[in-house]
């Protein structure tokens, strides 16, 4: 079954603002930055669910623990790995309100607030993967619709990761993810 | 209830649940991703072994293996399939067990896994349907009890529970999870969950999963606080944890049955375990409880309602009810109605929040439009994005049961009065949906005179009510306040009448305050004073302007005066603010020196949205309308629009100036309406704008939008997730020349594709932008879209092409 890590926003590092800005289409406006910032700062949860399995590949064929693929791409990322973590990460639902809150009131500060998001996200998975990177030597994570690895592994992903009970993460009908400032990603683990 | 047998039962015993089934099923062989739900059928043996060892452990009940089962996950073929074997399963277990004590057969229901709209794609109706499915064969194949299980939003829960409700009567017991944070991953405090869930008849209620025994006390304490029905704890073994390759749990068996022993004692009526635990500890904890006493739950008798996250008490301190989404003597209010214009509407509430209430009043009822209809919508878009409660302000009982319907937690409903027809109308929906109902102190012969015929009322209005189940601690009094201008005596009687209702009936009581100085000059003054007595006289909540600092401030004053303000702090806090509002702002409509660009030009540009407002209020008073339009927030809006075209604005500036520009047309609307001129500022031709079916993503589609209506384009935006019939029918509707389609994701492209293909044939006169993060020309030009605007901007000047054809053409 799967684990679940829970992280503060704390503990992902502090805001990159000017990654933010950058993610929001240049943003010069500090003061507002900030504002969102402050906004935002409770309302962020950061939890991980993961789940190890081993692999085996024939070429492009893939054999992921959880669910059977054909991806050049991934199997070339997975060079060297006998195993992977699979992981799904999000920063739950309140961001969501507030990006629709402000797309109401305000389209500039919904902007910022998915930027924020985005950063956040980012720096969520990239915690998450040094911490596991601790016991074992990781490869680059790499998710569904990169390069030729097929979006509809999503659904075996949630299926085998139960995101829905372990961390309240749903895929709709469209592969689309609520919370949407949401990633999931596979972790290829270098044999020893 | 047609089966009662378990509810008599738990009167005078503690009722002993199972424990995990994920687990035990991995270690016999379900492969990761396999739906363990298909093993009532292919290992039936495996499935009864692991359900008698339960029994045999002392559960009186025992749940079938259909957490999953659900419309969403099989055909109707499978899933009858399934639950007719997985209660079967059931069954052959408790035919078979040794165990000698009283037995019952759960139906399980766990999420579907989706998330509801407006933050998924499950539409709530769909939800109650597939919820539906499932218990229809519940009872078809004959469980005692229904187990809503795992539930982590309270929106799906209470899906579950209503076709649960409608569709059977069977007990039902309702239990969530919670995160470490002691709330469901959408928000919902414990209390509010039991508060939503008594109000909809839940016959027992608590949590299960996520943590251990010791974790969840805290979330127990609470419902053992606020519940009247008995409590449920069904916890894990602790956290999991990987040894050596393999998953155990950090909680063993004597110590769960020690914590949830201890649960008991404070007051739990049904336990049993969630994953990790076997019946070594289901064992362990009959064993130890079996002989404990079981706490007597009593009825709680608070007063309350509930939004998706919190519940607002009636208690000692004042309830203030905000008044301001009504369209009653509001010209711009009643436009906004009628063209659709939501969001003028979500921020009549935001604004009402900031200032302080604690519900929000919703009445939207105007002649011409579909009440029903109008009134979803805004409590379905409100409640994405405040959490307060609401009270549903209709005449309409149709439009009434929608919302109650729709509404996610207890709703006050406004109002029921002491007429027959209201109260047969009203009472049996709140007895179906739960709501804290405000009953109008009048009848078939009117508001009578004096405080004592006022009273009778209420006392047969509480009379009809019980007979529907429905307590007094669910009505809040309305006495009803008569305008002293033409009744010396009007507002002594409905003080009268406070006084006795709340003292000598126990009822909780509320008032529209303002009426009371109607027909007077100065109102504020008569109001905020009659507030502060009927506060002194036993008024629980008010509907009031927060708007009204005379109001504000005698409601702070109250608190402050009576204790209920520590240090005054709140007192002190509300006066800082309002020093800095009554400051007038310095604005100055000179024109800049260097630029030649006036003041409003320079706020717009600049994108200083309350300047941009205070700027063209003041230009108002002596420049027409239109005038401004064309000399000011048209040549910014160009300015900063071909700065973003050249690339030497961004985007959030641009946005800034969009934003700033819309609060000075906002300014120029409500001076339009004010003024009996209708809004003549030469619109442009209609648009219909939308994120297609299933996607959710609508930044992109909003800030077209907000372009768009700041150009003057007629914008209607259907939102997002919007089916291609929806959005044909829109534009056929107002036969709008320009449609703008969005699309974020790959995955929803083709849904883009099927829209404009409905459109071509529906509407063939009609010219389709698309835009979107992975749309290009190439990809637009191939789904037949007539343009691909890169950027907002984009659209505009498409846009303004079309309309100068179409204006030509009329």
């Amino acid at each position: 079954m799967a684990f679940v890590k829970k992280y503060s926003s704390n503990q992902c590092g502090e805001f990159n603002k000017k990654e933010i800005s950058r993610y929001a289409g240049n943003l010069q406006d500090e003061a507002l930055l900030n504002e969102c910032l402050t906004e935002v700062s409770d309302k962020l949860t950061c939890n991980v669910c993961y789940r190890k399995f081993p692999i085996s590949k024939q070429g492009t064929a893939l054999n992921l623990g959880f669910a059977q693929t054909t991806s050049a791409d991934l199997a070339k990322n997975l060079d060297g790995c006998d195993g992977i973590f699979l992981f799904a990460a999000t920063l739950g639902i309140e961001i969501d309100r507030l990006i629709m809150k402000y797309g109401k009131l305000s389209p500039v500060k919904a902007l910022i607030f998915q930027a924020i998001g985005a950063e956040r996200i980012e720096k969520l998975c990239d915690q998450f993967c040094k911490d596991m990177a601790k016991e074992e030597t990781l490869k680059p994570r790499f998710s569904p619709g990169y390069g030729d690895l097929p979006l509809s592994l999503q659904n075996d992903i949630f299926a085998a990761l139960d995101c829905g009970k372990n961390i309240g993460l749903t895929l709709n009908d469209s592969m689309l993810m609520s919370p949407t400032k949401s990633v999931t990603a596979i972790v290829g683990i270098i044999s020893k | 209830m047609g089966n009662a047998k378990i509810l008599d039962y738990m009167k005078e015993n503690i009722l002993f649940l199972d424990g995990g089934m994920g687990t035990l099923l991995q270690e016999q062989g379900l492969k990761p991703g396999e739906l363990p739900e298909r093993w009532n059928i292919s290992q039936p043996d495996k499935i009864q072994s692991i359900h008698k060892s339960y029994y045999d452990a002392g559960s009186n009940v025992v749940s079938t293996n259909t957490f999953g089962a659900n419309s969403l996950k099989f055909n109707d073929n499978e899933l009858e399939e399934i639950i007719r074997t997985a209660i079967n399963n059931v069954q052959k277990a408790k035919e078979t067990s040794t165990g000698t004590q009283e037995k019952f057969i759960a139906l399980d229901i766990g999420p579907t896994g989706k998330l509801l709209k407006p933050f998924g794609d499950l539409d709530f109706e769909d939800a109650v349907a597939i919820f539906a499915k499932t218990v229809k064969l519940g009872v078809k194949y004959g469980a005692d009890v229904i187990l809503i299980e795992t539930m982590n939003d309270s929106y799906e829960t209470k899906a579950a529970l209503l076709a649960a409700k409608e569709n059977s009567k069977l007990p039902v017991f309702v239990s969530n999870a919670y995160s470490e944070d002691g709330k469901l991953m959408t928000g919902a405090s414990p209390a509010a969950m039991v508060v939503l869930l008594e109000g909809m008849h839940a016959d027992a209620i608590g949590t299960n999963c996520s943590l251990g025994p010791k974790a969840l006390l805290p979330i127990i304490e609470e419902y053992v606080k606020y519940a009247s029905v008995p409590v449920l704890l069904k916890p894990n073994a602790g956290l999991p944890k990987s040894v050596n390759g393999k998953t155990v749990f950090d909680i063993l068996p004597d110590e769960f049955a020690e914590d949830v022993t201890e649960a008991i004692k404070k007051g739990v009526r049904i336990a049993g375990g969630c994953c990790g635990t076997t019946p070594d500890y289901i064992k362990a904890l009959t064993s130890r409880a079996k002989n404990i006493p079981p706490v007597a739950n009593l009825p709680k008798n608070i007063s309350c309602v509930s939004s998706h996250t919190h519940i607002v008490e009636f208690n000692t301190q004042p309830i203030l009810i905000g008044e301001r989404i009504n369209p009653t003597g509001k010209k711009r209010f009643k436009q906004a109605l009628i063209e659709n214009d939501i969001d003028y509407i979500l921020k009549e509430g935001i604004n009402q929040q900031e200032r302080g209430v604690h519900i929000l009043d919703v009445n939207v009822g105007l002649p011409d439009i579909d009440e029903a209809a109008m009134l979803k919508r805004t409590i379905s878009e409100l409640q994405a994005i405040s959490d307060l409660p609401l009270q549903i302000d209709t005449s309409n009982a149709v439009a009434m049961e929608a919302a109650l319907r729709l509404y996610n937690g207890k709703a006050m409903i406004n109002s029921v009065s002491g007429k027959e027809e209201s109260m047969r109308q009203i009472f049996p929906l709140a007895a179906k949906y739960g709501g804290f109902i405000v009953a109008l102190t009048l009848d078939e012969d009117g508001i009578p005179s004096t405080a004592e015929g006022r009273v009778e009322i209420a006392k047969k209005i509480l009379r009809v009510a019980a007979e529907y189940g429905i307590n007094k601690k669910d009505i809040i009094f309305d006495p009803l306040c008569m305008t002293i201008s033409t009744d010396d005596n009007a507002a002594l009687e409905t003080l009268k009448a406070l006084r006795i209702l709340r003292y000598e009936l126990g009822c909780h009581t509320s008032l529209g305050v303002s009426n009371v100085s109607f027909g007077l000059p100065e109102r504020n003054a008569i109001n905020s004073v009659f507030f502060g007595s009927a506060l002194e006289n036993g008024l629980s909540a008010a509907i009031m302007n927060p708007y009204s600092y005379d109001m504000m401030k005698t409601y702070f004053s109250y608190r402050a005066l009576h204790g209920m303000d520590p240090n005054c702090s709140d007192y002190i806090d509300f006066c800082s603010k309002y020093t800095i509002e009554t400051t007038p702002k310095e604005t100055s409509a000179k024109v800049s020196a260097q630029s030649g660009e006036s003041a409003l030009q320079q706020a717009i540009i600049k994108g200083i949205k309350d300047e941009a407002g205070t700027i063209t209020e003041s230009l108002l008073e002596n420049v027409p309308a239109l005038e401004i339009v064309q000399k000011d927030i048209i040549p910014a809006l160009d300015k900063v629009g071909k700065g973003f075209e050249e690339k030497k604005v961004y985007l959030p500036q641009l946005l800034m100036s969009a934003e700033a520009a819309k609060s000075a047309f906002e300014k120029i609307k409500i001076h339009l309406t004010k003024s009996e001129n209708s809004d003549n500022t030469a619109k442009k031709c209609a648009v219909v704008i939308a994120t297609v079916h299933g996607d959710i993503h609508d930044i992109g589609k909003n800030i077209v939008k907000l372009l768009l209506e700041n150009y003057g384009f007629n914008v209607t935006d259907l939102g997002k997730d919007v089916p291609p019939e929806t959005i044909s029918a829109a534009v056929v509707k107002l036969h709008a020349p320009i449609l703008g389609l969005s699309a974020l994701m790959t995955t929803t492209v083709p849904s883009m594709e099927a829209t404009i293909k409905l459109l071509r044939k529906d509407a063939p006169w009609c010219k389709i932008i698309v835009g979107g993060a992975v749309l290009n020309k190439e990809y637009a030009d191939k789904i037949g879209a007539d343009k691909y605007a890169k950027d907002a901007m984009g659209a505009v000047r498409y846009a303004e092409e079309i309309n100068i054809q179409y204006q030509a053409d009329l």
